[in-house]
């Protein structure tokens, strides 16, 4: 009961303590939008990327070129070895004839289309395929070679360079975007922490006099960790409204999807709701980690 | 009983001022004593290591079973919950009535409404502004003010109540009201300790007097011997 009491007195008054120190409030408050913003472009930003990356990786194929003279039951022998291999298993394995791949290529472009035509099936240079998807993409390179030995592969592409690129890009962007994230809340925290200093300083004397009457210093702090965890929910809001609003938006704007179809954006529902979860956690723990800061100062002798 | 003794303090602020030096000083349940001496002398200090506010370089200090000395910052407040401090200036809250003023004292340990409407009442009474309850601050006079902040310095119910020159803003007449509210709450049972610079009240109370010059006692007056 007595606990009680004290509780609904302090979220009374820090409640009271927002609107009475108004102009300090919203400086805290704009400090902590502003932030959470940044926060929010880099967590879809990151987030995005790490999707960008699970699907190149899901979609990094070995090509594997049989020689032309092998039949039938020759490549068939050829598959089953390439299955016998660590990083494959059966149904990531896929057999394309040079028919049909003559077909892809004619279709993706006009110059191939000209050239094609006058080759006949017979004679053209290209070649039956193996399409392999390995388990691990980090062994890709070594499963490449292996199928390479085999006899009766001529050559086996997998496109590393480009793959190896986009990865490292996504890798650094990522990092980057983390870095900056713990950056901006760390900096939050301690603008925070001085914006709210000035309002506790013109209640000093509402400190001294509640710590010479017998009051805990839980006590005392309980008021101001409060009204950083106000801050924090208010200065919150409109950063969710953003995420929420503007993500759907430019999710829809893109078809969900940047530059080419393989690489999709997260899709908008559960995903917004999560971040703005994170955004509300971090605005209200910044709020009371910046409260709690700048009354300690008061709390000693 | 003892309620506060101190033995071999030494205080030295952290300038390099030495304000209290060597002080032995026992001070029983149920005492009104008066602290006395030249400006910087130490009063201020003595009296402020009493509730913590400074804490003595070397000694030993205990309060009502409390050892002060020892006493961590975190557990301060159970120190100060014995002990009620008045000041020369009020130091009341401006944006809060005088009933208010008084109740904010209970209400930070979470008392009932009711529990704390009788006590604030009880002890405005005591000090003679029951019907001045509504009044801010800036609406009261000097005494007025005075008045309440001994009634949120007692209001819950200290065995020792510490004055540091509560009269130094008052005239004489409104000085001796202030006494006379002092001396009725002593003869409830609370100990006083008053630092004052003011002879003529310390004369006509007739209590025991102690005086303070640089930083050490040079003369412990009992009861009714100082003239
Ligand atoms: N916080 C402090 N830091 C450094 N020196 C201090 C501090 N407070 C007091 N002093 C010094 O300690 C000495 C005693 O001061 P104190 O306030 O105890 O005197 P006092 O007897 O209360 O004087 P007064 O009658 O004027 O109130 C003085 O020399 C003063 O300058
Ligand atoms: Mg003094």
């Amino acid at each position: 009961m007595k606990a009680l009491r004290i509780f609904s007195r302090n979220i009374r008054d820090s409640f009271k303590s927002v609107f009475r120190n108004f102009s300090l409030s919203i400086a805290s408050i704009s400090c902590i939008t502003i932030t959470l913003v940044v926060v929010a472009l880099s967590i879809i930003l990151s987030l995005n990327v790490n999707n960008f990356t699970k699907s190149i990786e899901g979609n990094v194929t070995i090509v594997a070129f049989i020689n032309n003279d092998k039949d039938e039951k020759a490549i068939e022998n050829i598959k089953q070895e390439i299955i016998k291999l660590d990083n494959v298993s059966e149904k990531n394995i896929e057999f394309k004839d040079k028919v049909e791949i003559s077909k892809e290529m004619i279709n993706d472009s006009e110059i191939i289309k000209g050239v094609m035509e006058d080759i006949s099936t017979e004679n053209t240079p290209v070649q039956n395929t193996f399409q392999v998807k390995v388990d691990k993409i980090v062994d890709i390179g070594k499963t490449a070679k292996a199928i390479g030995k085999i006899d009766g592969i001529t050559n086996v592409k997998y496109g590393e360079e480009m793959i190896d690129q986009l990865v490292s890009v996504f890798t650094t962007v990522r990092k980057f975007c983390i870095y900056l994230l713990i950056a901006l809340v760390i900096v939050t925290a301690f603008l925070i922490a001085n914006t709210i200093k000035i309002t506790i300083f013109s209640r000093k004397r509402e400190i001294e006099i509640m710590r010479l009457v017998g009051a805990s210093n839980t006590n005392i702090k309980i008021p101001f960790i409060m009204e950083g965890l106000f801050l924090g929910i208010i200065g919150s809001i409109l950063p969710i409204l953003l995420t929420i609003i503007g993500y759907q938006k430019i999710y829809q704007h893109f078809h969900g999807k940047m530059f080419t179809s393989f690489i999709k954006l997260v899709s908008p529902v559960p995903f917004v709701y999560y971040v703005s979860l994170v955004l509300l956690g971090i605005g209200m723990i910044v709020g009371m980690f910046g409260s709690w800061r700048a009354v300690k100062k008061y709390l000693k002798i | 009983m003892d309620l506060i003794r101190l033995r071999n303090i030494n205080k030295t602020y952290k300038n390099g001022v030495t304000a209290i030096y060597d002080l032995d000083l026992t001070i029983k349940k149920g005492e009104f004593v008066f602290i006395i001496g030249e400006t910087g002398c130490g009063k201020s200090t003595l009296i402020k290591m009493l509730y913590r506010e400074e804490k003595p370089s070397s000694g030993k200090i205990i309060v009502g079973g409390i050892n002060v000395a020892k006493l961590r910052n975190g557990n301060v407040y159970k120190l100060r919950r014995k002990i009620g401090v008045v000041f020369q200036n009020f130091q009341l809250l401006p944006k809060l009535t005088a009933y208010e003023n008084v109740a904010f004292a209970l209400e930070v340990f979470g008392l009932p409404k009711d529990e704390i409407h009788k006590k604030v009442v009880k002890v405005l009474e005591l000090v003679g502004l029951k019907n001045k309850a509504k009044h801010y601050p800036d609406q009261l006079s000097g005494g007025e003010q005075q008045r309440v902040a001994i009634a949120r310095a007692i209001v819950n119910g200290p065995k020792l109540l510490i004055c540091d020159e509560p009269t130094g803003n008052l005239d004489p007449k409104k000085s001796m009201e202030i006494m006379e509210v002092l001396e009725a709450i002593n003869k409830l049972g609370t100990t006083i300790l008053m630092v004052t610079h003011d002879i003529d009240i310390v004369k006509q109370m007739g209590k025991r007097v102690i005086l303070l010059d640089s930083g050490q006692i040079v003369k412990d007056y009992e009861e009714g011997t100082y003239k």
